[in-house]
């Protein structure tokens, strides 16, 4: 019963959509206040019965009621509860209810919240994202029902996929999704301002929030991933340039760029076309995700539901989609009248030369990830393109990106002058040198490469904290004067600092993580042990455990360096028998500096086993630095100026000036 | 109007992109398939003993590209796909006189015996590998099949059980073509 009453929740949902994406949409073209006011309700109605229908799917599946198709196939009576739950999205027909869900919340946020915005851009915002949502629920309604029932009824169910059994990944797709689903805010907001043929200040301050709350999310999400893969696959890798991987990366390296021209088309009211134009394709990127992953177009070590024919109906939504609000962009965009002008050495300047780098870093990303698919339709010929590609085209665009990254923020609008800039950057340029410097005694030497990398990391951080201290006069007037000008900066200047501080974080980490890292493999017997970067690991023992649905060799190696004991490390080879999958889960000690990191693989069937012992240097200031970005956003996000929504058109004026630096510009 | 043009790009550049998306959504397509890199080259250098217990002798590289078409199948007692496709390769070997050759990876000799003896033998030399032979050959998992030219060249490899419909439309027509 509680099944059907999800599936009706959803058609009904289906139904709010036909209605919000009409009515308001005609509404605002015949200027009708009426029909506009249609899409609030609608929305919040809307958002309600997919809710419920998402209930009625978590609800089968914690009681395990096995006569449901999809609880059969990805659940198991023996799971433990945290997993029950999460098996909801751990499949291709529930993900889709999560997407919808998350849509749809984002629609609704925008009808609750939106009340200032002019009514016309409102009811078609709303209207774009029912298109939106129409394409997805007639999606799943048609080709991925959840509810499906089965009869005779199993006694048991088939299990999730054991990989997916994991705190890490519960999570994962949940803030993918939103960071996915986010950028169609920005998507929509694009789409309604090409058909209005408006786009002001007011229109960027509404698109900024939704593109940071998204690109936090989905900084989230790459990085949750990426640590379970990094703990769960037990390659000792933390980014593999996988297919699935480069397709979240592609929407994230292009809302970085829209994130930041967001802020040209507010305060300079300039690059409007260009953003337009990169909101659309954000949001393009994050559908293609889902359906390079979907439709089996490409192969990937995880792609965990593939099926051409669903292939086939995300591609006519696709070219629906894309292809719909690109002729759209084609006929329209023209009509944008451009604004401002500036200098090339300017921060506007910095912010296209930003975009220009991000977009084509996504670019190279976009042609790796699809070249072989091209190939093969040229001349039938299989090829893998892998990290040897994406070291050589993506990380050169990404060093110069790096580099400049110090610079913009120090630039004031329209005009900057270099000369003044660089004098303010003498102390980063000090901070790339030290940088350099202890990575060179810690190291020994090194690659020359990777030491200059490593000083261009330590040139970004100081510079953003230069930045950030210049602001608040710190060490130049009294601690308690910087105190009170920190606290009455704009929380989006905080923000900015964070997340440029946390960029040079996580690269300083994907730097140590690629060069200096070390692997070995032992044969050894209990008692038995090896020496890896100075750490003496001893293999103990290996005992067999009994998990809830899940048999486990777990061994225990203790690590000492110098004779005194570091950590206890237990690696485990877990075997789940319903699926008869087996699964690594690494042993890992974190120094901060350094991970410690054991994986136990096979017995040699004479008292020995196979020991893989990874030293990874400076990989945990990946997950730190993301955190921090993360944290930035979520900071700016906080700011007065966009948690207070658009403003009304009059205060455009006054507010241009703020945020940039007053007593530089002019 | 160039500028206009400039406009139109994106949305160009994406309809070609869809041509390539709505291509690789055929369903003869597979892109889980790898091509074999053994194809036209010629057979690694080996030399398998018999199997103990059976009679009938092991083969090495030596004993190929004898003028000959053969037949190698690379089967285990332990192979569930193995004794699926079992039936269809007698029946090849029988029809058309190609030599079959076997390669009996890392199965226990008794239980390679009692497999044979139940389902029938259509191999006329057995080789016993230990893993080695797989790795030299390409194979990634048991059952995989080559048919190797009378100079002992790799014409065709194919992964997994050799079953009816892949037999008439793909074996059946290069052994016809190798033996002319």
């Amino acid at each position: 019963m509680i099944a059907e009453l999800g599936h009706f929740a959803l058609i009904l949902a289906l139904l709010a959509a036909v209605v919000q994406g009409s009515l308001p949409m005609i509404g605002a073209a015949r200027g009708n206040a009426a029909w506009m006011a249609v899409a609030q309700p609608a929305a919040v109605l809307q958002v309600v019965l997919v809710a419920l229908s998402f209930a009625a799917l978590t609800y089968v599946y914690v009681v395990s009621d096995f006569t449901v198709i999809n609880v059969v196939e990805n659940s198991h009576s023996a799971k433990p509860m945290l997993y029950k739950v999460t098996g909801v999205w751990g499949n291709h027909e529930g993900s889709m209810i999560l997407w919808i869900l998350i849509l749809a919340l984002f629609g609704s946020m925008v009808a609750l919240f939106g009340s200032n915005l002019p009514p016309s851009l409102r009811a078609r915002v709303l209207g774009v994202q029912a298109w939106i949502g129409i394409g997805f629920l007639l999606f799943t309604l048609l080709t991925s029902n959840p509810f499906l029932r089965v009869f005779p009824a199993p006694p048991d169910g088939r299990d999730l996929n054991p990989l997916l059994q994991d705190p890490g990944l519960a999570f994962h797709p949940p803030l993918l999704y939103a960071g996915y689903v986010g950028f169609s805010m920005a998507f929509s907001f694009a789409i309604a301002a090409l058909i209005e043929g408006k786009l002001d200040a007011a229109w960027a301050r509404w698109v900024r929030p939704w593109t940071l709350l998204a690109w936090a999310f989905l900084t989230a999400g790459i990085a949750l991933g990426s640590w379970w893969a990094y703990y769960e696959l037990g390659w000792g890798g933390w980014w593999f340039w996988d297919p699935v991987e480069n397709v979240s990366f592609m929407p994230w390296l292009l809302g970085t760029a829209l994130l930041h021209s967001a802020i040209v088309v507010e305060k300079r009211d300039a690059l409007k076309v260009w953003t337009v134009l990169l909101a659309i394709l954000t949001f393009s990127l994050s559908l293609m995700g889902t359906f390079i992953v979907r439709s089996g177009l490409l192969t990937s070590v995880h792609a965990f539901a593939t099926d051409p024919e669903r292939g086939f109906f995300i591609l006519v939504l696709l070219l629906i989609t894309i292809g719909g609000s690109l002729m759209l962009f084609a006929l329209r965009a023209p009509v944008l009248k451009p604004g401002g002008l500036f200098s090339p050495v300017s921060r506007e300047g910095g912010m296209v030369i930003n975009n220009l780098l991000l977009a084509a870093g996504c670019a190279t990303v976009f042609l790796g990830t699809l070249y072989p698919l091209f190939l093969e339709a040229v001349d039938g010929s299989k090829v893998s393109v892998g990290p040897p590609f994406f070291n050589a085209t993506f990380v050169p665009l990404m060093v110069p990106l790096l580099f400049l990254m110090a610079f913009g923020p120090l630039m004031p609008w329209k005009r900057a002058d270099l000369a003044g800039v660089l004098s303010r950057l003498k102390l980063a340029a000090l901070g790339a040198v030290v940088a350099a410097g202890i990575t060179l005694y810690m190291e020994q030497g090194g690659p020359i490469l990777a030491v200059a990398a490593m000083g261009l990391a330590g040139w970004l951080f100081v510079a953003s904290l230069v930045e950030w201290g210049d602001r608040i006069k710190l060490f130049r007037v009294p601690l308690g004067d910087s105190w009170r000008r920190a606290r009455n900066l704009p929380r989006s200047s905080h923000g900015m600092t964070l997340a440029h501080s946390g960029m040079a974080i996580a690269a300083a980490g994907m730097i140590g993580a690629s060069v200096w890292n070390l692997e070995e493999v032992r044969n050894l017997r209990p008692g038995e042990s090896m020496e890896v970067a100075g750490y003496s690991y001893r293999l103990e023992g290996v005992a067999q455990l009994q998990g809830p649905n899940y048999l486990s060799d777990m061994a225990t190696i203790s690590v000492t360096r110098d004779g005194l004991p570091v950590a206890v490390l237990t690696p485990e080879k877990r075997l789940y028998p319903v699926q008869n999958m087996p699964t690594t889960e690494a042993g890992i000690h974190t120094t901060w500096v350094s991970d410690l990191y054991a994986v136990i693989g096979d017995s040699d069937g004479r008292g020995g086993w196979a020991v893989r012992i990874f030293h990874e240097p400076l990989v945990p200031w990946i997950w730190l630095g993301s955190l921090v970005m993360v944290l930035g956003g979520l900071v700016s996000l906080s700011d007065r100026r966009l948690r207070v929504g658009a403003p009304s058109r009059q205060a455009k004026a006054k507010a241009a000036p703020a945020g940039g630096h007053p007593a530089a510009a002019e | 109007m160039t500028q206009r043009l400039l406009f139109l790009l994106p949305v160009l550049l994406f309809v070609v992109l869809a041509g390539y998306f709505l291509w690789g959504l055929s369903p003869d397509r597979d892109p889980q398939a790898l091509p074999s890199a053994m194809i036209d080259n010629p057979t690694p250098d080996f030399d398998l003993p018999p199997v103990p217990g059976l009679d009938q002798p092991g083969f090495a590289s030596a004993d190929l590209g004898k003028g000959e078409v053969v037949m190698v199948n690379f089967f285990a007692s332990w192979c569930v796909p193995c004794r699926a496709e079992h039936p269809y390769l007698t029946d090849l070997a029988e029809q058309t006189g190609v030599p079959l050759y076997g390669i009996n990876h890392r199965d226990k000799p008794e239980a390679a015996a009692a497999w044979l003896a139940e389902l029938g033998n259509p191999y006329s030399r057995i080789g016993a590998d230990a893993g080695r032979g797989a790795v030299e050959w390409g194979v990634s998992g048991v059952p995989e099949t080559f048919i190797l030219d009378g100079e002992g060249r790799i014409r065709y490899h194919h992964r997994g059980p050799l079953l009816g419909p892949l037999i008439e439309q793909e074996v059946e027509p290069m052994l016809r073509a190798l033996r002319q």
